[in-house]
């Protein structure tokens, strides 16, 4: 195993490699900044040139392209509303705010930052304990992803600043959405209203393009009638630094989130969106400023964005260890391993061991690469806001179009953009925050598997309590649910009784 | 004007990238067949990027380019269970620059089952056919039954108490489990799953009992699990070891079949240049055994030949469909 890492290592720091890595995190930065253009996208079109590379080489620049798209995505979330990538919905809560107090280099360093520590972190985890981790993986069963999705759910609670109703009313239509499509289980036919297009369901990153972008352009244009922009951005000297420093104050907050993120990832089929969507969860009942989330600080940032980064490097622990993937461009990367030949499993680490550790130590580079860039390029990427307006909300809607088409080159999905677009302006006038339906929309599938799937084992074991209930995973699960959705209670009682003013 | 001087560059860029968008989809060739294609092909895989229809198409690839002398252009449209892609399909141009990945039983299921799949299996033109998995019935290394008899007799014991994991609704693994309890006359818990690695997952965690699965699935895992049968008609090549349910008296036989289709009404001229190229992959000994490697079953099925082969496997699994489809189909 020693000459394999020696051989890593000096496959690593051949200069041709390194400089593809490089190119590959950058590349990857800038698909994943672009709203509707994914890391799986990104990987998927980039597969094809990597057959002329060697195996090692090819999966240095693929991973380097899934870490810097995880990242990219942050980029278009904190500048204009749009998560860049579903990964980063949850940085829109606080990214866009600290944008509209012209602090937009803070949340981008934020970001580069803590994205950069939270990939380091799942890099490292993936290097050191895929084993024993892809072996907790295989426990989750139906029951489990039912329990996560519930726990998912609760998060509802954090994210409906304002009315808790509306929040739940938005959840519950997100999980109405999530209807839209064949049914996983019966396979019926459901709110396809003839369009053949629905069987696919409403795809994710559609109609986040459509809630959460689409209605900022409308309010940007309602807001400016002829006059200067709302939102400027002026570089301010020491900036990086000074978030930097504040960050290295918080390392709970950054190592709570990378935990979060990769655990997240470790699980199959649980993805970015909701890593980062719990990261931001826990970072909010963590802290003891929570009033201030929302508003835009950047501890709503650098928990959203080290948990995305993190869950790069929990993905790929089932992926190699099992040929199982964590999330959707941990399968694009299983097809490239097999297009060279290699399996996942033992395997890899033993006869393709040279390949592997290659991989595995420069995927922790291509962390460190990624927010170096992220580090350099915040202060110039931040000017894009400072566009007369006239000419980014064209170009922002241009983007979003091409964006919506492109994730299945259904020209159908743009028509839902723009649906979703105004139904989203709609519900911000009135009240309603985009989260709660997001939140539903990506769980609704989870919690309608694990649930009918459990039903179907419990019919099988006779015993529908004991699938659901009996379960250990299950068990600090449904804990975690409880306290999730008792402790705010309390808190609010506890206020109440304090005689202190509960703003809500 | 100040306004036009912003304005101006922006809309140069998005007719220049409309035009670029144009272009690439080519003008009308009005120069004859002979010539085909003289512009780059689109092969739309029903599928996400990764998966096996993925993997297949990028295997291709190459060699497609060579004897056609045009670049493929790889496009994903996923959705339904192919459904969606298979819908496009049908309406596109039938110039030979369009051409879509196909599954069976998938395009013949799919229109039986829904009302507006979008697409009738009759309008799906085969170029090809060039693989075929066998489905197979497993169990975890740590299950207690070792052979098809052992599990068959678990069954009849306590009806219904064994879970069989697979992918989808009413599609292939569906299909076998209904068609196993059907000829072993046993009471099995089919759980469906929304593709073939959630339902590994699912078994290798002991969460399911048993799983139908795709053979590429089961040679993948051959060290973890214990293979009890294979809906093949002989022997299956990559696991020759392993039992046929048909030398055991039972008469089953499900295989998920890939293949290659051009929009209804294409010159035969390109569908013919089409079948050559693909045949010239399916015949090359390297890629068959690569297939093999990887516990698929290389097939060389042309144009008419795969018809006849829709044909005939549309009238068994109508047939089947109708006498064994769960009783709740409203």
């Amino acid at each position: 195993m020693a000459e394999n890492i020696l051989i890593a290592f000096q496959n690593i720091f051949n200069p041709m490699s390194f400089l593809l890595m490089i190119l590959g995190v950058a590349g990857g930065i800038v698909v994943g900044a672009l709203p509707g253009l994914t890391a799986t996208m990104a990987l998927a079109l980039l597969v094809p040139f990597t057959f002329v590379m060697d195996a090692g080489v090819s999966l240095m620049v693929l991973g380097g392209v899934y870490v810097g798209a995880m990242y990219g995505g942050c980029i278009s979330a904190i500048l204009v509303n749009t998560p860049g990538t579903p990964a980063s919905i949850a940085t829109t809560f606080d990214g866009y705010p600290l944008t509209k107090k012209g602090k937009a280099e803070h949340a981008l360093v934020t970001a580069a930052f803590s994205s950069g520590v939270g990939g380091v972190f799942g890099a490292l985890v993936l290097l050191f304990l895929s084993p024993p981790l892809a072996k907790a993986a295989l426990k989750f069963g139906p029951p489990e992803y039912f329990w996560l999705a519930v726990f998912g759910l609760t998060i509802i609670a954090t994210l409906s600043t304002g009315s808790m109703l509306k929040g739940l009313m938005g959840g519950a239509f997100g999980l109405l959405l999530s209807t839209v499509g064949i049914s996983p289980i019966g396979g019926d036919m459901r709110f396809t209203f003839g369009f053949y297009q629905l069987q696919a369901g409403l795809e994710l990153i559609v109609v986040l393009i459509g809630f959460f972008c689409i209605p900022e352009v409308l309010c940007m244009i309602e807001k400016k009638v002829g006059s200067q922009d709302v939102i400027t951005y002026k570089p301010q000297k020491g900036v990086a630094k000074s978030v930097i420093l504040e960050l290295i104050k918080k390392p709970v907050l950054l190592i709570r989130s990378s935990i979060i993120g990769t655990f997240v990832g470790i699980v199959p089929g649980a993805g970015g969106n909701i890593a980062s969507l719990m990261a931001y969860n826990e970072a909010v009942r963590f802290s003891k400023e929570k009033e201030k989330f929302g508003t835009g600080i950047i501890d709503g940032v650098a928990a959203s964005e080290s948990s995305n980064n993190a869950e790069v490097g929990g993905s790929l622990v089932p992926l190699l260890t099992l040929g199982i993937p964590g999330a959707a461009p941990a399968a694009v990367m299983l097809g490239a391993l097999m297009i060279h030949g290699m399996r996942p499993g033992p395997e890899l680490y033993t006869t393709y061991g040279a390949v592997t550790y290659t991989f595995l130590f420069s995927f922790v580079l291509a962390n460190i690469v990624m927010f170096v860039l992220g580090f350099y390029g915040s202060r110039h990427v931040a000017r894009v806001i400072n566009l007369p307006f006239n000419q980014l909300a064209p170009i922002i809607v241009f983007l979003t179009i091409i964006g919506s088409y492109s994730i299945r080159n259904n020209i159908l999905d743009v028509g839902i953009m723009i649906f979703f677009g105004l139904i989203g302006y709609v519900t911000k006038k009135t009240g309603f925050q985009p989260g709660p339906i997001v939140l539903g929309l990506i769980l609704g599938p989870f919690a309608e598997n694990g649930l009918v799937q459990s039903m179907l084992m419990g019919k099988a074991e006779g015993s529908m309590f004991q699938v659901f209930f009996g379960r250990p995973i299950s068990i600090v699960l449904i804990i975690l649910c409880l306290v999730s959705v008792i402790l705010p209670i309390i808190a609010a009682i506890r206020n109440r009784k304090g005689g202190v003013k509960v703003a809500n | 004007m100040k306004k036009l001087k912003f304005i101006a560059p922006v809309i140069i860029l998005l007719l220049a990238t409309l035009i670029a968008a144009g272009c690439s989809s080519g003008s009308k060739d009005k120069k004859g067949e002979a010539q085909y294609p003289t512009k780059p092909v689109n092969y739309v895989i029903a599928f996400d990027a990764g998966g096996q229809s993925d993997i297949e198409a990028r295997r291709q690839q190459p060699l497609l380019e060579k004897s056609l002398g045009q670049p493929i252009t790889v496009v994903y449209k996923p959705g339904g269970g192919g459904a969606v892609a298979w819908a496009e399909l049908v309406n596109q141009k039938n110039d030979g620059y369009y051409m879509a990945g196909f599954n069976i039983p998938h395009i013949i299921l799919q229109p039986l089952e829904r009302k507006d799949a979008g697409y009738k299996t009759e309008q799906i033109n085969p170029v090809a056919i060039f693989q075929k998995t066998i489905i197979g019935l497993a169990v975890p290394k740590d299950s207690p039954y070792n052979t098809l008899e052992e599990f068959i007799k678990a069954a009849k014991e306590k009806p219904g108490s064994i879970t069989v994991g697979g992918s989808g609704t009413n599609t292939g693994p569906h299909l076998f489990t209904l068609l196993l309890e059907k000829e072993a006359g046993i009471k099995l818990q089919y759980v469906p799953f929304t593709g073939a690695a959630p339902a590994t997952q699912a078994l290798l965690g002991g969460h399911t009992k048993a799983m139908a699965g795709n053979s590429d699935d089961l040679v993948k895992h051959t060290d973890k699990i214990k293979i009890l049968g294979m809906a093949s008609d002989q022997r299956f090549k990559a696991l020759p070891d392993i039992t046929t349910f048909k030398e055991k008296g039972l008469n089953i036989s499900v295989s998920v079949d890939r293949g290659v289709a051009v929009p209804p009404g294409t010159d035969p001229a390109i569908v013919k240049k089409l079948e050559d190229a693909f045949m010239k992959i399916s015949n090359d000994e390297g890629i068959k055994a690569q297939m093999l490697k990887e516990g698929f079953e290389p097939v060389a099925m042309g144009s008419a030949e795969s018809k006849k082969y829709i044909e005939d496997k549309a009238k068994v699994f109508t047939e089947l469909f109708k006498s064994v489809a769960p009783p709740a189909k409203k």
